[in-house]
């Protein structure tokens, strides 16, 4: 191999290491493509004084070999790539580009001097002002003003304070957080740090869920290798400031994302929420004051410390400063972490950095915000993505899952999928999300299962606006959600259940006749041949025969038929 | 007590979960830590095992077993020897895990919470571990499957088999 | 430590990585967050890793970093060579990763059929510079 790189052709010629092409006992032999000319080497000869010897006789030789299909130049640079070109980076700045288990290399892209220039050049108070005059909201979902939940923390007396990073990232079909967990751990803790100096709180928290084991690992090496640099421990950099953190595993329950019962968590309970106020900057963890921040928040500090309030500023709108980042999902063509500028437009999103639907499938909706968000159709995709905009049409940036869907997704089965969630994670301490929650399910899947009666349309929605104003914590509030929006935008395929017994997008099996229609059957005998269960019954010529009583209801056949003809 | 835990778990077991209880008894609000650290060790918490832990923590055993039943990650029964965790997080969902769970739960021929009689796997749902990407999602013991065919989600035993096998063999080395 | 100290780390490591730009030291990067692991990451850092002890290559680096982001394209690499724009490859497998490995780590020659892009994300860039 290392011969072909001695000659001057190494940038012409390719090698690939194939498997035996012909009779081992000929000793070593390549082949030259396109050509597929077999050259072999005797045994007896030096193998790198025979290519040297041959290989330029090979490549001027008609048969060029040529193997890249495509040239260099026709790799795309990464900012015409649209995965790429419409994203920000802010937070994920070093995602992909450092090495999160070496300190130095966090150091060498100018880690911990936001940390250095807060301990040597600023008053906590400074801190505080120049966080709030970035605009930073919290990333976590409900967009509370980062630098007045710290101000708050910092004027209550009590001692200790605490500082708690919020990672137990719940909503299914959300991951930013874990990967940046794992990416750039440093980021958090130098954010973590910057913000104990800055509410006068020696000691943090990691909050991470149990499910998350590589994030752990990440993170636990990182506190281990800044503590060895002294940029975690006592008397920080010499400036006197003593900042520790702990990492704590949470055991799987959605409800701990809400902060009571995070804390509640790490005090070993059941991790309930309980009535605010006082509000846990007051009376947080322990009862002391507690300042409780998302992953994503936390990570953005050292940033706007070290460039300022202004650069920060330079990116969203107004009310939504700075940049957030989206994991989206489902049925695009593009599946990733994108991050972008506050402001940008659901199409945008999913259309531009998305690459749009996969397949031939058409868009049919994005959930936005995971269990605790709402469904939005085609007509809302010119909506800018702030805080406040998406919940005026019954949505909400949540901590930023994008799960977008296309038209093989049922609406019904989409908000049975997220109640039977909102069910099985609700705590039980407050009636409406424990009891309501459960009777919403049970009537959807009843309009699932073919059993829907007009009624139920007006008691779902009842009952999931009491749920709205009644429970107790975000988790509750928020559960019903799901069944509003698609209720709102989708109340004709919950219609189609009812009234016509039938599902438009052929998911719901209950539903599904499993018949063949004879206008669009070209008789092919496709369907018959994938059934897994031999139900379906074919001769040549004659329209495939579906029998009832062995068919399992996979749906296989459905899959297969090109021509829609099975019902 | 100890006698019927000693009916369950090894004497070595034992050991561990005392030597656990030993280091975090002082520290306040370490009961969690401590179960999770004894699941890992005796794989799952019966009765018997809570009411244990509770009398050396000092703690009602009523405040143990709300605990345990309170967080998912907790088990009172038995477990495989390799879980096979579905993922039924939301992207996951879209792709068809509600179908996979069916057909790996009938592929083993167990039911929820069961364990296949050889005690070789059981199925249990998981929460998004984040890895939407690869939608959907199974994971066998500690090892991923990405891009699962719904339709035949038996092949990813095949698959961790034949894995398992080059594992076992490198171990050796 | 002080801020002294971290600009010398900063400062030493990147001349460090400077110096190896000039011997002409490539270096490969396998990102592997959950994700990247769960669709086969580990397996092409570890056949890179052992081609590399195969052929003793002293001026190939290869690091573990995490996610790239771009999740459908997973697993991914990058490989850095020093003057030359870096190249993501994306939905590689050993057997593909081991072909850019010869082609592209050891004879500079970009595997164009498995490339995804060239450079790097703003605001990313390379310590040497370039």
């Amino acid at each position: 191999m290392k011969a072909l790189y001695q000659l001057s052709l190494a940038d012409k010629v390719e090698l690939v290491e194939t498997d035996c092409l012909i009779s081992c006992q000929e000793g070593p032999s390549i082949m030259l493509l396109p050509s597929g000319r077999v050259a072999q080497v005797n045994p007896g000869h030096n193998f790198t004084a025979w290519l040297i010897a041959n290989i330029a006789a090979l490549y001027h030789s008609p048969h060029r070999p040529s193997i890249s299909l495509r040239g260099d130049a026709e790799i795309p640079p990464i900012e015409q790539m649209g995965f790429f070109s419409k994203q920000e980076l802010v937070v994920m700045r070093n995602r992909g580009h450092i090495d999160a288990e070496n300190i130095e290399e966090y150091i060498a892209h100018d880690g911990y001097m936001a940390l250095y220039k807060v301990l040597t050049a600023l008053e906590p108070e400074d801190v505080i002002k120049e966080i709030k005059s970035s605009g930073l909201r919290g990333r976590g979902g409900a967009g509370f003003p980062t630098g007045l939940k710290w101000e708050e923390t910092r004027g209550y007396k009590t001692n200790p304070k605490y500082v708690i990073c919020n990672g137990d990232e719940g909503d299914p079909g959300a991951f930013m957080d874990r990967s940046l967990m794992e990416s750039d751990p440093h980021a958090i803790i130098e954010g973590m740090a910057i913000c104990g100096y800055a509410i006068g709180a020696p000691q943090g928290y990691i909050y991470v869920r149990a499910e998350y084991p590589l994030a752990v690992k990440m993170l636990q090496t990182a506190i281990d290798n800044a503590v060895k640099k002294n940029l975690l421990g006592r008397n920080i950099m010499k400036s006197g400031f003593n900042f520790n953190i702990g990492i704590y595993p949470g055991a799987g329950a959605f409800v701990c994302g809400e902060s009571t019962a995070l804390m509640f968590s790490i005090e070993g309970k059941r991790g309930m929420p309980r009535i605010k106020p006082p509000r846990s900057a007051e009376a947080g963890l322990w009862e002391k004051p507690t300042c409780l921040n998302n992953v994503e928040t936390f990570a953005n500090i050292p940033q706007i410390i070290r460039r300022g309030a202004d650069w920060f500023k330079s990116f969203g709108t107004p009310e939504s400063t700075g940049t957030k980042v989206f994991s989206m999902s489902g049925a695009v063509r593009n599946v990733g972490l994108v991050e972008v500028p506050m402001g940008i437009t659901v199409r945008s999103l999913i259309f531009d950095i998305g690459g749009g639907i996969k397949g031939n499938a058409k868009f049919k909706a994005v959930q936005l915000g995971g269990p605790s968000g709402g469904c939005l159709t085609e007509e809302h995709l010119d909506i800018p993505i702030t805080f406040d905009s998406l919940q005026n049409v019954g949505s909400m940036m949540g901590s930023g899952g994008v799960v977008v869907m296309d038209d093989t997704n049922c609406m019904v089965d989409v908000a049975r999928f997220f109640t039977q969630f909102s069910v099985d994670e609700s705590c039980g301490k407050c009636v409406p999300c424990r009891t309501g929650l459960s009777v919403i399910l049970s009537i959807l899947e009843k309009i699932i299962m073919g059993n829907g009666v007009p009624e139920d349309l007006h008691e779902l929605e009842t009952l999931a606006l009491h749920i709205q104003k009644t429970s107790h914590c975000g988790l509750g509030q928020a559960a019903p959600n799901p069944v509003l929006s698609t209720l709102r935008y989708f109340r004709h395929e919950y219609e189609a259940h009812i009234y016509d017994k039938r599902c438009p997008a052929l998911v719901c099996t209950d539903l599904i006749h499993f018949e063949i229609n004879a206008d669009n059957c070209k008789k092919c005998g496709l369907c018959a041949k994938v059934c897994p269960a031999g139900a379906i019954s074919w001769q040549k010529k004659e329209m495939p025969v579906i029998d009832k009583i062995i068919c399992t209801k996979c749906k296989s056949c459905i899959r297969a038929c090109k021509f829609e003809a099975i019902y | 007590m100890n006698k019927d835990l000693k009916k369950i778990f090894t004497e070595e077991q034992l050991q561990k979960t005392d030597a656990i209880i030993e280091q975090h008894k002082e520290i306040k609000g370490s009961l969690l830590i401590v179960l999770e650290k004894i699941q890992d060790v005796c794989g799952y918490l019966p009765l018997s095992l809570q009411r244990y832990i509770a009398g050396k923590m000092m703690l009602p055993p009523s405040q143990v077993y709300g605990v345990v039943t309170f967080y998912s990650y907790f088990s009172t029964t038995p477990k495989g020897k390799n879980v096979v965790k579905v993922c039924t997080g939301t992207a996951c969902y879209m792709k068809g895990s509600g179908q996979i769970l069916k057909k790996t739960r009938e592929y083993l021929g167990i039911k929820e919470g069961e364990v296949t009689p050889d005690g070789e796997y059981s199925v249990e749902e998981v929460l998004c571990p984040g890895v939407c990407g690869l939608a959907p999602l199974v994971i066998i013991g500690e090892e991923a499957f990405g891009l699962v065919d719904p339709d035949k989600p038996e092949d990813i035993f095949k698959q961790y088999k034949e894995n398992f096998h080059d594992r076992s063999g490198s171990d050796k080395n | 430590m002080t801020g002294q100290d971290l600009i010398k780390i900063k400062k030493q490591y990147v001349d460090r990585v400077k110096s190896e730009a000039k011997s002409g030291f490539v270096t490969v990067d396998v990102h592997m967050g959950t994700c990247g692991i769960a669709a086969g990451s580990q397996k092409i850092f570890d056949a890179i890793e052992k081609e590399m002890e195969k052929l003793e290559a002293k001026n190939i680096k290869i690091r573990s970093t995490g996610c790239a982001g771009f999740c459908s394209m997973e697993p991914m690499i990058t490989v850095h060579v020093p003057g030359k724009p870096s190249v993501k490859y994306g939905k590689l497998d050993a057997k593909k990763a081991l072909e850019i490995f010869y082609s592209h780590v050891l004879g500079g020659h970009v595997k164009a059929d498995y490339a995804m892009s060239q450079g790097l994300e703003k605001p990313q860039h390379r310590l040497t510079g370039k």
